[in-house]
């Protein structure tokens, strides 16, 4: 009888995720209030630390006003943040299908880096080609080798049950090393330049800007439009198609999906081959659209708050683009609290790293707000 | 019954051919170690490369190790035998076994290649290296600790970091040896802010681990731009020196590299001494087993398995806390944005390594360890082979363990299961 109602439960929750048009209270609960209390007790938390750290009160003060300025206050501010979610959505939306699958890369960083500098080397050496051609392979370029990359991890953890988070984290490492090494050959560093930096992307493989035409202070750039598609995309391969579906199984009960013949392990490269591509996609898009040259560590740790942005999105590509506009404005507003406040910008990844903490762990936030969930809780009563 | 019988022969037949697959795919490394050892590692006939192995300061003196550069061609061959012998027999039990051999003939054909026409002081690699080793096998063995108790410690690089913090905050404050106990306690309680979260949160473990480390990243890198860039002596603690232990230390090679090092070195070996005797012969190490193979059944008996976990992830965190403290009390006295650089993870391969026991876990670091000082050093002997390469060569063996020796090594059953009591 309980199985019953638990497998009904289950049946329900999985329908409102996927048609997303008739919440239950308990979805609202998990998909709105849950992620709300998060942030609003991070920047507690945030405000706590500030104090603890001999910050006054006026400056803390001044220093969230910033953070919201910064991040919605203005036609330039909202550019500024989805400038910083485009790269986070990408590579959030290929850490979260690995989630799905049961698999927890935290290589993005890595793809991300061996993403763009594929881009740019793509970039500056196809410069003969039309923009129409030249620019979408340039950003095809950077997912195949992103894809690539993550492969390794994915093929090792196929053949020899290698865990994905020992060797992803290894390949992150290497791919400094490996950047850093590149950037000094001289078919791709720069000419006359001693210090490790890449050849510029010609404009015919550069996203254009969306809003220079305002002010060329305005970053946004047509990545924005690629970060939508790839949302678009990732919700159909994960719910709409037969793959997504080995995916989903894989990763919710790897024993099922064995019975009913999915090959686990052409699941896990296949899986892992997918993030990597989003992730290396991510790279291109903010070397095409933002940087236009690749320096070492141009990935600025993307790749690791790309694993919070899945985790935040719950592992779903419409929360993980509302999860990347989130973060977005807090990297735009932590940009201006460092220069309105003088507040270190480090403060952001604490506030990050709590949100996360409060997502994750959903019982902690119901501990610490019983009253924000009477309904379920009276629930788990009758129950 | 005869289809139960039967997919058990097709599984054990499955099983064997894997095995033999994998023994001709380490057949085949070996084979392609051969040829880059006699195509790359080529050494110019009449060179040979010198090793020192005492300094003229030394108690006792004993001569250089000097080495013919045609060394690298019984190397190829020994690497060559071992390999055609492994892809032909396919022996599984004897495939770890010549991996192990052939890397090491790899590495010593590198630096007699490395060395060749030069000299080259191999002492104190090796006491770098076990220096190197000291936060790696502190790391593993805080990963024993708590996945015997069935919770997977991703966390342990945060908690290094921590503990590197609180050492250097604490001990520009107030002395070495309060530094050294508050990053004890720093690291001490992160365990428990993880076993908070994954015993009575039940939070996922590894989301959990990764959570504490991007928190700690957090807090020391803000702390560190916000407070230490202004206020310098906050950061500016005294470095534990080495302690000579004497006699032992005069014994040539074996004297400096282990009875010649500072208090994290001893202090390694020695936990790890403990944690070994804690864990196989003694009635609380057997519960605490038990705990990480079977919850319900050591519940069942009276053992309660969530204090359990408390305490052993708690003890988790204060052994990573004491290697945290290696980076900065230990070493340079000064705390860096990220100075752990992934040491952690690293630790957590080493307890695969090791086969989640902490002599594993220890022999293993000192292998990594070994990695790290040989390309520290060979920096210095201006070898045709890029820094970068070198720097990635601890990465890569990294890897190179994880994925070779994973499936014969058996984590604890429940491991990284959360338990409900009934």
């Amino acid at each position: 009888m309980s199985e019953h109602k638990d497998l009904k439960s289950v049946n329900e929750k999985m329908r409102s995720l996927m048609a997303r048009t008739t919440h239950g209270r308990d979805d609202f609960e998990d998909l709105v209030i849950v992620p709300l209390f998060a942030v609003v007790v991070a920047l507690v938390f945030g405000a706590l630390i500030m104090l603890a750290t001999a910050v006054d009160i006026p400056t803390i003060g001044r220093s969230f006003v910033a953070l919201a300025v910064g991040s919605v206050g203005s036609l330039s501010a909202w550019s500024e943040t989805l400038t910083a979610a485009v790269p986070l959505v990408l590579a959030g939306l290929g850490l979260g299908l690995g989630f799905r699958a049961g698999l927890f890369n935290i290589g993005a960083e890595g793809q991300l880096l061996m993403g763009g500098l594929a881009a740019v080397i793509a970039g500056f050496s196809l410069d003969f080609l039309p923009m129409v051609i030249h620019l979408p392979l340039t950003l095809l370029i950077g997912a195949a080798v992103g894809a690539g990359y993550a492969a390794i991890a994915g093929i090792l953890k196929a053949t020899t049950g290698a865990h994905e988070v020992i060797s992803t984290i290894m390949l992150n490492l290497i791919s400094f090393e490996l950047l850093n090494w590149l950037l000094r050959q001289p078919w791709i560093q720069r000419e006359g330049r001693s210090d490790p930096i890449s050849k510029s992307v010609p404009d015919s493989a550069r996203l254009p800007q969306l809003l220079d035409w305002i002010s060329p202070n305005f970053r946004l750039h047509a990545g924005v439009f690629v970060m939508l598609l790839a949302v678009a995309f990732i919700w159909w391969l994960l719910f709409r198609s037969k793959v997504g579906f080995a995916f989903r199984t894989s990763g919710e009960n790897p024993s099922a999906a064995n019975y009913a013949g999915m090959k686990a392990s052409l699941v896990i490269v296949l899986a892992m081959a997918t993030a990597g591509a989003l992730a290396g996609l991510a790279g291109a898009a903010q070397i095409t659209g933002v940087l236009g040259r690749a320096s070492p560590g141009f990935s600025a740790g993307i790749g690791f708050d790309a694993i919070a942005v899945a985790l935040l999105g719950r592992s779903h590509p419409v929360g993980i683009l509302f999860a990347g506009i989130l973060f977005g404005g807090l990297e735009a507003g932590g940009r201006q609290m460092q220069v309105d406040a003088g507040v270190s910008i480090d403060l952001i990844g604490i506030i990050q790293a709590l949100i996360i903490v409060f997502i994750a762990a959903p019982l902690l936030v119901r501990a610490i707000f019983p009253w924000g969930f009477r309904r379920s809780s009276k629930k788990e009563d009758a129950a | 019954m005869s289809d139960v019988t039967m997919t058990n022969q097709t599984q054990a037949q499955k099983l064997d051919s894997v095995a033999a697959r994998k023994a001709r795919i380490m057949g085949g490394i070996l084979i392609a170690l051969a040829l880059l050892v006699i195509f790359v590692l080529h050494v110019v006939p009449g060179e040979s490369a010198t090793f020192r192995l005492t300094t003229r300061r030394d108690a006792i003196q004993i001569p250089d190790l000097v080495v013919p550069g045609a060394f690298n061609y019984v190397a190829a061959a020994l690497l060559a035998f071992l390999g055609v012998r492994q892809f032909l027999q396919g022996g599984a039990r004897w495939t770890s076994l010549s991996l192990g051999v052939g890397l090491a003939i790899l590495v010593m054909a590198f630096l007699v290649w490395a060395t060749a026409g030069k000299a080259f002081n191999l002492t104190s690699m090796l006491q770098a290296a076990v220096l190197a080793s000291v936060p790696i096998a502190l790391g593993g063995l805080a990963g024993v600790m708590s996945e015997r108790v069935a919770v997977v410690n991703i966390a342990i690089e945060g908690m290094l970091l921590a503990g590197a913090f609180a050492g250097a905050l604490i001990g520009s404050l107030l002395g070495g040896w309060i530094g050294l106990v508050a990053a004890i306690l720093v690291g001490g309680s992160f365990g428990l802010l993880l076993a908070v979260l994954v015993v009575t949160f039940r939070m996922d473990q590894i989301i959990a681990g990764v959570v504490i480390n991007l928190f700690v990243l957090g807090v020391t890198s803000y702390v560190s731009s916000q407070v230490f860039s202004e206020y310098r002596f906050l950061n500016n603690a005294k470095v534990f020196r080495q302690w000579e232990i004497p006699f032992l230390s005069d014994i040539p090679v074996l004297g400096p590299m282990l009875f010649d090092q500072n208090l994290f070195v001893y202090g390694a070996f020695i936990l790890v001494g403990i944690a070994t005797y804690y864990l196989f012969y003694t009635k609380n190490g057997l519960r605490a087993r038990a705990v990480g193979e079977h919850p319900r059944a050591a519940d069942t008996l009276g053992v309660d398995v969530y204090v359990t976990r408390y305490v052993h992830v708690t003890i988790a965190g204060m052994v990573a806390g004491f290697g945290g403290a290696f980076f900065t009390l230990g070493n340079v006295g000064r705390f860096e944005e990220n100075m752990t650089n992934g040491r952690g993870y690293i630790g957590l391969a080493a307890m695969i390594f090791g086969r989640w026991h902490p002599v594993g876990a220890l022999s293993a670091a000192l292998i990594f360890g070994f990695a790290d000082s040989i390309q520290r050093k060979l920096a210095l002997l201006n070898t045709p082979i890029p820094s970068e390469f070198l720097a990635m060569a601890p990465y890569i063996a990294t890897i190179i363990v994880v994925a070779g020796l994973v499936g014969r090594s058996r984590p604890p059953a429940a491991d990284g299961k959360p338990y409900v009591k009934e």
